[in-house]
């Protein structure tokens, strides 16, 4: 057996309703390892790739949302297990990707596979973390329902290629949105790979979208869309971040900024999630 | 019967019945589609319910060679097994009833016509009522009819209402199926109310679809009307059967509806008499079930004519 | 009335049988107790035997554990606590319960085929209800064991040590994971004890616990009689007492309990009343109250053993159920058409006889299925008694079996004293199509759970337990965490 065997080497697509093509663009762009050695040309996305992924995601968000939240569960889970089974691949792109030792590019994966277990689990909890029962003053059974914003946008963090995309991308996803996600621009190829993971886990074509690419190029169109929700502006900075909220004012978008601290905090369960209050009155 | 003379009587009886919890007429559908028919009962099933099938071409591009075809797979379904019952009736459009009567000759199969500007009902009374005539004469054994749809969602209950009665007198002595387009009317309540409507004003069979569009026959529908067809037995004594039409492609489709008429209404409508099947495509998959069963393999789709 | 439906036969197309195979069970002749990861013989060598209540045939041999394995099981579930269990992260521990729960779906099918022999319940119920909602217990806990410090129970809540668990023959595998996932999830460890007449589903589960390699010592299962619960309820080294069961016997647990410092919850008996408006939806409702005294041949705790119809209706409802009693399938319980399977055992068929009599002598009306029954095994045809009043033993006594008592009412602040009219407060029903009196009824309702237009229905999400002598605590949910936590 010959190790001087030629490999076959990935094309990294996009993922946009379940499906990986090429950017409509046709355009792709040079992604180097963090020793600035060669890895691959991934799809350069453009502001038509975007508003695709943007359709997809709404399509994809009623059905998401009619699903029980334990067969969400499952789903986020199943990806869990996916990540797992290719927990190698994922690790050596982390290592090429953000210059780490191998050792800690092995723990990275961990946590993010953790990470990804913990969202799944809080798909038919959340309601009764953020919901209530009201006591109005009055004949009137009153409660609080979380319900989900939509659609939305994640611009991914820039440095931590995995851990940090399967923080911005699962926590919209665990309580009922659909994402049109920015990979991050210079280590793309985790985000990449996940993608694919969830084409086996049962992830309905539309739930996540990834858009490889220059941020800055496609950050606006997403960010001034008008059916997508809520934007996650976590992988730009201060400056371009203002001037992407101010796009999303345009049709009152949730828009989260990067805040105090990442780890197990319910501040990305809570950002696009909508509170809706039923009144029902008791008598005979 | 009780008396329905004008709008405010229909109402105040419409207002009498029950409602219908969706989630749970859908759980029962659902439970009774767990029961597993095996061997004899099985087969006997297969062959009650081609013998219920209204063998069904409603197409634009019908010709008189198509109708041909159907009318000839109609009365013999399977040539090379001449165990396999004939269906109840084929099903045209009223300008191939003569022609489908000719193919049919004495055969006992039924010339059912679909009339009243199926499937959407949307003109005058008086075309409606010149369709079914039309299609009377020619030769049809039973009328489909269409309710007006806009009339009941917009509350003109008693236009409904006297819309059958007319076409029912059109009718003559042909049979009438008084098809709700249950897929329009949505909700279960008003699929109670529609089919106790079309029963009050004389229907001989209530239908659930045109199953020309996006909604039409399921099983919770089909429950709910065979209920209302049960209850309607039980107050005035009246029997009507119920035809189910549209998306049922599959014979284990089939043979779930025969189990929700097994147990809600019970054996006397588990016959062509009192229900039917308007499907094309199911009649297929009923020969290749029967077929599968006797042989004990499974079967190829090339056994039996795509005709 | 008319003739025509008279003349027509419900139910007339006959099924054929449509059995389910019992040798997907795979069960061994003879099981030990499961004690520290693995399977070992009783001290003192004692077996009793587990029958097919549906046919009286013996499935296996199951050990009788003594005081002495008591003692070791608990000894196994401390140290297993103290050197690993408490060190073991939520995130750790979920996974665990991930792979549990995946495990259970992935060997539904054997489960099902297990509980329905061991029980006696039909295998449509097993298949359809009891194995997927073990499977979504475990699903759901494995998602707390991570986030205690989101339950609403303040930062970092500790579990409480060793749990000693006692559950009942109605649902064996189900009340198993009831009490094992949230236990886990919360941190602690375990020793279970099944049913008597039902020990065989929690030992596929002792080897499910071995195949997701569940460090040993955290679960352990030991099968025996009362007196093994007995010997558990009284041992020093046991932090936490679960139990469902009788209120009887929930008595005697609560007494020898409190004078220990160990922490208790009780799930007990119930009387539920399903009440109905006369704007219920009537066939919804009619399946409703089938369902609420039927579903596992009655042996549920929160069963819709009283049925309070509103007078306006009453004769018209009786007429529809009895109907609709008399096409229930009863019979061999792996048929997969079999609606109501076997009593579980000879002692429950005997005290189900000896309420119903009373029910008779009372001067209640009795009418009962026509099915016919087999000759062997433990059967009792569904029953419904009308002209029921209160002061009725039928009406007040947990008959725990197929028997449903009818009483009437007028208004809806009479419904509500009848059905609070009970020592019980487990679960009730509202059949009705106006909201507002429905909630009305249900927060005037001295119980832990109302059903609004359905009845038995559970989901891990969602709290479960009695007030008043129904016991104390709830399973499932946010709130089921509590009774696994010092807090």
């Amino acid at each position: 057996m010959s190790e001087d065997r030629l490999d076959v080497r990935k094309t990294y697509k996009l993922l946009i309703n379940g499906a990986f093509p090429r950017s409509e663009s046709g355009r792709s762009y040079e992604v180097t390892s963090a020793k600035g050695e060669f890895l691959a040309n991934v799809a350069q996305g453009s502001r038509k790739d975007v508003r695709d992924a943007v359709v997809a995601a709404r399509a994809a968000q009623s059905k998401w949302w009619a699903q029980s939240a334990y067969n969400r569960g499952q789903v986020i889970y199943r990806l869990a297990e996916m990540a797992e089974s290719r927990r190698d691949e994922l690790a050596e792109h982390v290592r090429l990707g953000e210059g780490l030792a191998s050792k800690k590019a092995k723990v990275s994966v961990s946590r993010a596979i953790d990470r990804i277990v913990w969202y799944a689990g809080w798909t038919d909890k959340i309601a009764q973390i953020l919901g209530s029962s009201n006591p109005v003053a009055g004949p009137f059974f009153n409660f609080s329902v979380p319900a989900p914003s939509g659609v939305v946008g994640v611009l991914a963090e820039q440095d931590s290629s995995l851990e940090a995309f399967v923080n911005a991308v699962l926590a919209p996803i665990a309580v009922g949105n659909t994402v049109v996600a920015v990979a991050s621009e210079k280590r793309p190829t985790p985000a990449v790979l996940l993608g694919e993971m969830t084409a086996t886990a049962d992830f309905p074509a539309g739930l996540l979208n990834i858009v490889t690419g220059f941020t800055g190029e496609v950050a606006p169109t997403l960010a001034s869309h008008e059916d997508v929700d809520g934007i996650d502006l976590t992988g730009v900075d201060e400056a371009f971040a203002d001037e992407l909220a101010q796009l999303a004012a345009g049709s009152i978008k949730r828009v989260l900024r990067p805040g105090p601290s990442e780890d197990a905090s319910l501040r990305r369960l809570r950002a696009f999630v909508e509170i809706s209050t039923v009144w029902h009155t008791i008598g005979q | 019967m009780p008396a329905v003379e004008n709008e405010t009587q229909l109402r105040a009886l419409l207002g009498g019945l029950s409602g219908v919890d969706a989630v749970g007429a859908e759980a029962r559908a659902a439970k009774l589609a767990t029961r597993s028919l095996k061997k004899s009962t099985k087969l006997a099933a297969l062959d009650l319910a081609i013998s219920m099938v209204d063998l069904t071409t409603l197409e634009g591009a019908d010709t008189p060679g198509r109708v041909t075809s159907l009318c000839t797979k109609a009365m013999h379904p399977d040539p090379s097994d001449s165990g396999v019952p004939h269906v109840a009736a084929a099903c045209v459009y009223p300008d191939l009833v003569a022609h489908a009567r000719h193919v049919l000759g004495a055969s006992p199969v039924k010339v059912a016509a679909v009339a009243t500007s199926f499937p959407s009902g949307r003109a005058s009374l008086n075309v409606k009522l010149l369709d079914v005539r039309e299609a009377v004469s020619a030769g049809a054994d039973e009328i489909d009819m269409v309710i007006d749809r806009g009339a009941f969602l917009s509350g003109r209950l008693g236009q409904v209402f006297d819309e059958v009665v007319a076409v029912k007198e059109a009718c003559g002595s042909t049979h009438l199926k008084v098809i709700l387009e249950t897929g329009e009317l949505v909700t279960y309540d008003n699929v109670r109310r529609a089919s106790w409507i079309a029963m009050l004003a004389g229907a001989d069979f209530i239908k659930t679809s045109t199953g020309k569009v996006g909604v039409n026959a399921t099983l919770p529908t089909a429950l709910v009307m065979l209920e209302a067809v049960r209850d309607f037995a039980e107050t005035t004594g009246v029997v009507v059967g119920v035809k189910v039409a549209g998306g049922i492609r599959s014979a284990k489709d089939a043979l779930r509806y025969l189990v929700v008429i097994n147990e809600t209404v019970g054996s006397a409508w588990l016959s062509p008499d009192r229900f039917r099947f308007g499907a094309s495509s199911l009649l297929n998959d009923l020969l290749m079930q029967r077929l599968k069963q006797r042989r004990g393999v499974y079967v190829r789709p090339d056994e039996f004519s795509g005709d | 009335m008319s003739d025509e439906l008279t003349n027509s036969q419900l139910g007339a197309m006959a099924y054929d049988p449509a059995p389910e195979s019992a040798s997907i069970a795979r069960i061994k002749p003879a099981y030990g107790l499961f004690i520290n990861g693995e399977f070992s013989d009783p001290s003192s060598h004692e077996a009793f035997v587990t029958l097919n209540p549906a046919t009286e045939e013996p499935l296996a041999s199951v050990a009788q554990a003594s005081t002495a394995d008591v003692d070791r099981a608990v000894y196994a579930a401390r140290r297993a606590y103290d050197t690993v269990w408490s060190k073991t992260t939520g995130a750790e521990r979920s996974k665990y319960l991930f792979r549990i729960a995946r495990i259970i779906q992935e060997r539904s099918r054997e489960l099902a085929v297990v509980e329905t022999l061991d029980n006696g319940k039909p295998i449509r119920e097993s298949r359809d209800i009891d194995i997927p909602l073990a499977a979504a217990h475990f699903f759901y806990y494995a998602g707390w064991a991570d986030k205690l410090d989101h339950a609403g129970f303040g930062p970092d809540p500790k579990p409480l040590g060793v749990a000693g668990q006692i559950i009942p023959w109605n649902f064996p595998l189900l009340m198993a994971a009831w009490k094992l996932a949230p236990a886990l999830a919360a941190g602690n460890t375990c020793v279970l004890k099944p049913a008597e007449t039902t020990p065989l589903s929690a030992l596929i589960l002792a080897e499910i616990l071995q195949q997701a390699e569940l460090p040993e010592g955290v679960v352990n299962i030991i099968t025996g009689d009362g007196s093994t619960g007995a010997a558990l309820v009284d041992h020093p080294g046991v932090d936490k007492i679960a139990f469902t069961g009788s209120t009887e016997v929930g008595r005697l647990i609560q007494q020898r309990v409190a004078t220990s410092h160990k922490h208790l919850t009780l799930e007990l008996g119930g009387k539920g009343a399903n009440i109905v408006f006369e704007d219920a939806p009537i066939d919804e409702m009619i399946e409703g109250i089938i369902d609420g005294i039927f579903f596992n041949q009655g042996h549920v705790c929160c069963a819709g053993s009283r049925l309070l119809v509103q007078e306006s209706v009453a004769d018209d409802v009786l007429r529809r159920l009895i109907r609709r009693v008399d096409q229930l399938r009863v019979g061999d319980p792996l048929d997969k058409n079999t609606d109501v399977g076997a009593i579980n055992s000879a002692a429950q068929l005997s005290r189900i006889k000896e309420l119903t009599a009373y029910g008779e002598e009372e001067g209640a009306t009795r009418y009962t299925s026509t099915c016919s029954l087999p000759d062997k095994g433990y059967w009792f045809a569904p029953t419904v008694f009308a002209d029921v009043s209160q002061s009725h033993r039928i009406a007040r006594e947990e008959i725990f079996g197929p028997v449903l008592s009818v009483l009437t009412f007028r208004t809806p602040e009479e419904a509500v004293a009848k059905a609070n009219n009970t020592n019980y407060g487990l679960a009730c029903g509202v059949w009705s199509e106006k909201g507002s009196r429905t909630l009305w009824v249900a927060e005037r309702l001295r119980a832990g759970v109302v059903w609004a237009n359905t009845y038995n229905r559970f989901d891990p999400t969602s709290p479960f337990g009695g007030v008043r002598e129904s016991g104390f605590g709830r399973e499932g949910g946010r709130h089921g965490l509590e009774a696994y936590l010092n807090v």
